[in-house]
């Protein structure tokens, strides 16, 4: 029973020191434990074989590790190809995926986050995303009563306020927050308490700002803040992962509407948050509300015919062409990962018949399958070990570039950090590979008797594994044509909204902010006065070509719509079908921004209260309200005024190149009387030439000099603001195209490692051909014919998918229609010529084929 | 590498393996034997286990410090068990040792200490 016990214990050992010591150590073991007792001899066997057969396998470890460095240290090529191939696929995957994952997936900070739904309002028919058009009070209170699938509903705004009295004055970016809104978020705060009541004078503040501004004083609670000229007692701070209803929010205010605040339905300036009931699905709630708004539109049909809802989950805030980029940078990042598994295959089949010879030398000199296999694993494990390793540089580098993908609207804390599963995932993937394939040469040692392989020496692998190695590289050509013309498509749609006239010149342009507090913005003969002193004050600093104040700058304020009134039109056009851009202006206006005046005039210093009021408007308002009339000198009403038309501009691309801009209405500033909120100028903008951003500190002191509590922000160049808009899209080429030229050099490599083994081991056949008097340029153009074979092989369902990408992706190509042959034709010819560059080196070499040697080396 | 680099590149031996050499320095002998010699020789103090013996062999067969031996010399052996003997290499090795330890010794004694106690 012993000696079974202990034979048994044996399998312990690696199969190689069993084979060879099996039966001496049994018979030692007996020897020595002869007379002993039962549990003696058992407890002896524990004793000695367990750690005795962990050395052993440490010891042949040792020695693997050890025969393995030798063996990469002698292919050096080889190891630095397959480590930077991993590197590349499985760190570009990582990145990826872990940005993917921080903007798609990770929940929101809030508790129990999938049942928090935003309201807003939106059209009646056809839909967007995120919040459309902010809601009337009216409109909220009467759907809040009104839906039962969603409860707590809370109100909230946004508003941006000056705060004053800490250090420098700062403009900061505040929530209205009705008492329901934090109750329902249920975050605690961080110090203090929440708003849940509407009381005035109270403010949170966020975790952010308190840092920053009041150098995270702890005493913070129940000291006295000054936003817009109101005193305000610090009730509480948020912890630092708190972000609603966006990133930016720095504090929040308590939001109290009382009786007047319900008159206007049309006045929307608020969104809704609230939860799903218990039962509830988003659907049944959106079904809901469907009801609760056709009542409304039934109800008031003046304000309400045309007034729909945006219903949507918090994620869903982020615009489709964000999510979209994100899943093609996923598919993108898929498919290189897919490229390095198939060039890493094709790399260890190549390594593998190379090997053959090798391996079978070791075992004709008795090397048992088990201890070859070991080896090969080592090998295999090593690799994919220094590969994940150089692929873990490669993600931590790129997961920062890739971090301005993210959105800003999504109330998420801070940047995306490597994901620790994503980078397990990609380097177990590539590990498989390495492994797998590596086992290849030793299977084959299997397959067939280790004579056959000494007899073909080199030149094993056989027709499976030739087809095999094709099929790799056609697969790896499909994949960079995908991934080549997703770049040529975003090339191309870069270059189209590049190429688009945004109707003004922004070069040499200086803008700044300079928010007034409210009780010097509702004092219209105050807020003139600061604005004519600041402008005079400009105007006398050296290189000031042209200034003026505005109530938006194009691009960066895009809404600001009013609707208009046409006398003797049956009715008035309802802003939210016709609605037309609204601007508050100076005379220098389209001086400062290089926009010439078509026809009348502009404004000028005598356009004031009290005197008629005139209005500048663009080409295509002209066309819109009088097609066939001359528009100077007409009228028309807005908000409750009448203005006579004095001017015609040519349009501009106030929402930017990619969006389509409303008409555009200019009012002159000195004649704006009681206005509020968005319309307020604020925004000056300087045209100096080339030394606009050297005057900021001059216009600072200008400022300064008139008031010490004027807050400045935003300054910076309206060129920069331009250049901003297409950020984006060059963020977006810049990833894809790295994926793609990386794809394109993993084929070429692909291509070259596939021909150039070919090419060595048919070099005897090839020899024979050229011996019996082959052509040598025959023999080259089989080569390169195999080559193009496989370009074709690859290309045509390469063709194909891309086809389907850029359908599925086409949000994001800016109008390029998805068959666009001449990228497609484009990248079908670049992947070609890599295919034709990777078979040159390998066609040259077989043409030099030696007959004689070829021969003489078998 | 010369072969007195191959040898310090050994030293300091694993106790199990100079005594196995030391068991081999004048006789082949088999595994169950050079357990009992060495056990002899150290008056009962290491006594190895067949494990921790066949280990040590594997290695020093790789090493090259022994070598199994093919053909026996006499008949009064026992067929059926495997002999070894100690290489030209390991007879090197093992003088390698000896002199190691025993200028470790006089390095020692130099110092006044002795190893019995006052």
């Amino acid at each position: 029973m012993s000696r079974s016990f202990y034979r048994a214990l044996l399998r312990l050992y690696p199969a190689s020191f069993r084979a060879e010591y099996e039966p001496e150590l049994v018979r030692a073991f007996e020897d020595s434990t002869r007379g002993a007792g039962r549990v003696a001899t058992a407890f002896a066997a524990v004793h000695d074989v367990v750690p005795n057969a962990l050395l052993v396998h440490l010891e042949i470890l040792r020695q693997d590790l050890k025969y393995a460095m030798r063996a990469m240290n002698r292919s050096r090529g080889f190891v630095v190809t397959v480590v930077l191939l991993t590197a590349l696929g499985v760190g570009a995957n990582t990145a990826t995926f872990s940005v993917a994952d921080f903007v798609l997936l990770r929940p929101l900070p809030f508790p129990d986050p999938n049942s928090i739904v935003r309201l807003c309002e939106g059209p009646r028919e056809g839909g967007g995303y995120g919040c459309m058009n902010e809601l009337s009070p009216a409109n909220y209170r009467d759907v809040a009563a009104m839906t039962t699938r969603v409860r707590g509903w809370g109100a909230f705004g946004g508003i941006e306020a000056n705060l004053v009295g800490f250090g420098e004055p700062i403009r900061v970016s505040a929530a209205t927050v009705g008492p329901e809104v934090f109750p329902l978020l249920g975050v605690r705060p961080l110090l203090g308490k929440v708003i849940d009541r509407a009381e005035d004078g109270s403010v949170v503040i966020g975790y952010g700002l308190w840092q920053s501004h009041f150098g995270g004083d702890p005493d913070i609670v129940g000291k006295t803040i000054r936003l817009d000229d109101s005193p305000r007692v610090v009730i509480g701070v948020m912890p630092s992962g708190f972000r609603f209803p966006d990133r930016g929010t720095q504090l929040w205010i308590p939001l109290i509407l009382r009786g007047d605040d319900y008159a206007d339905r049309n006045n929307t300036y608020l969104q809704a948050v609230g939860r799903l009931t218990p039962g509830s699905s988003f659907d049944q709630a959106r079904a809901d509300l469907e009801v609760v708004f056709s009542r409304l539109a039934r109800d008031h049909p003046a304000t309400n015919a045309e007034t729909g809802f945006s219903f949507f989950q918090p994620r869903d805030q982020m615009g489709p062409r964000n999510r979209v980029i994100l899943l093609a940078l996923c598919g993108a990042s898929l498919a290189l990962l897919l490229l390095t598994g198939a060039n890493l295959a094709n790399l260890l089949l190549v390594r593998a018949a190379a090997r053959d010879r090798e391996l079978a030398v070791r075992a004709a000199l008795g090397a048992g399958r088990e201890r070859l296999v070991r080896q090969m694993l080592t090998e295999g494990l090593l690799l994919a070990l220094l590969g994940g390793a150089a692929g873990l540089l490669v993600a931590m580098i790129a997961v920062p570039l890739l971090a301005h993908l993210v959105p800003t609207a999504l109330p998420i804390e801070g940047q995306p950090s490597l994901d620790g599963r994503a980078l397990l995932l990609a380097m177990t993937f590539t590990a498989v590979i390495g492994v797998g394939f590596g086992l290849i040469p030793v299977t084959a040692l299997g397959g067939r008797s280790g004579f056959t392989a000494l007899r073909d020496g080199g030149r094993g692998g056989g027709g499976s594994r030739r087809r095999l190695r094709g099929a790799l590289v056609a697969v790896e050509v499909a994949v960079s044509v995908v991934l080549l013309a997703s770049s040529a498509f975003l090339i191309r749609a870069l270059w189209k909204v590049q190429a688009v006239d945004p109707g003004f010149a922004s070069e040499g342009v200086l803008m700044l902010r300079t928010t007034l507090a409210p009780s010097r913005s509702a004092d219209s003969v105050r807020r003139l006065q600061f604005y004519e002193q600041v402008l005079a004050g400009v105007k006398a600093l050296p290189g000031v070509q042209a200034a003026a104040y505005t109530s938006g700058v194009p691009m960066v304020l895009t809404g600001g719509v009013t609707g208009i009134e046409i006398s003797g039109a049956e009715r008035p056009t309802d802003v939210r079908r016709n609605p037309v851009s609204f601007r508050f202006v100076t005379p220098e206006f389209f001086a400062t921004l290089g926009i010439p005046i078509r026809r009348g005039r502009g404004f000028e210093a005598a356009d004031r209260l009290g005197r008629p009021l005139v209005a500048v408007i663009s080409e295509s308002f002209a066309k819109r309200y009088w097609p066939n009339d001359e528009p100077i000198g007409k009228t028309f009403g807005t908000r409750g005024r009448q203005y006579a038309v004095i001017g015609i501009v040519p349009d501009i691309k106030v929402r930017g190149p990619e969006r389509t801009s409303e008409p555009q209405l200019y009012v002159a500033a000195a004649q704006a009387g009681a206005i509020g909120g968005l319309y307020v100028p604020k925004d000056l903008i300087i045209r100096a030439g080339g030394r606009a951003l050297s005057l900021a500190s001059g216009v600072r002191d200008v400022i300064r000099g008139i008031d010490t509590e004027q807050p400045i922000s935003d300054v910076g160049l309206l060129s920069d603001v331009i250049e901003r808009q297409t950020a984006d899209r060059r963020a977006q080429l810049r990833v894809l195209s790295a994926l793609a030229a990386v794809a394109l050099l993993l084929t070429g490599i692909g291509i070259h490692g596939l021909l150039a083994f070919m090419v060595a081991q048919r070099s005897r056949e090839i020899g024979v051909r050229l011996a019996l008097g082959a052509k040598p340029n025959r023999v080259a153009r089989m080569i390169v014919g195999e080559a193009a074979r496989l370009a074709v092989i690859g290309g045509i369902p390469g063709v194909i998918v891309a086809y389907a990408a850029a359908r599925a992706t086409s949000s994001l190509f800016f109008g390029i229609p998805p068959g666009d042959p001449v990228t497609l034709a484009g990248c079908v010819v670049l992947v070609m010529l890599v295919t034709f560059a990777g078979s040159l080196v390998p066609a040259f070499r077989a043409v030099r084929v030696s007959p004689l040697e070829a021969i003489r080396s078998e | 590498m010369t072969d007195h680099d191959a040898v310090s590149e050994l030293l300091p031996l694993p106790p199990a393996t100079f005594h196995i050499l030391l068991s081999l320095a004048n006789d082949e002998r088999h595994g169950y034997a050079i357990i009992q010699d060495v056990e002899e020789r150290t008056a009962g103090e290491l006594r190895m286990s067949a494990g921790t013996l066949y280990r040590s062999v594997a290695r020093m067969v790789e090493q090259g410090l022994i070598s199994e031996v093919i053909r026996r010399r006499s008949v009064a052996d026992d067929e059926r068990r495997r002999y070894y003997r100690i290489t030209a290499f390991g007879t090197a090795v093992a003088r390698a040792e000896m002199r190691r330890l025993a200028q470790l010794v006089r390095l020692a004694r130099a110092t006044g200490l002795t190893p019995e106690t006052a």
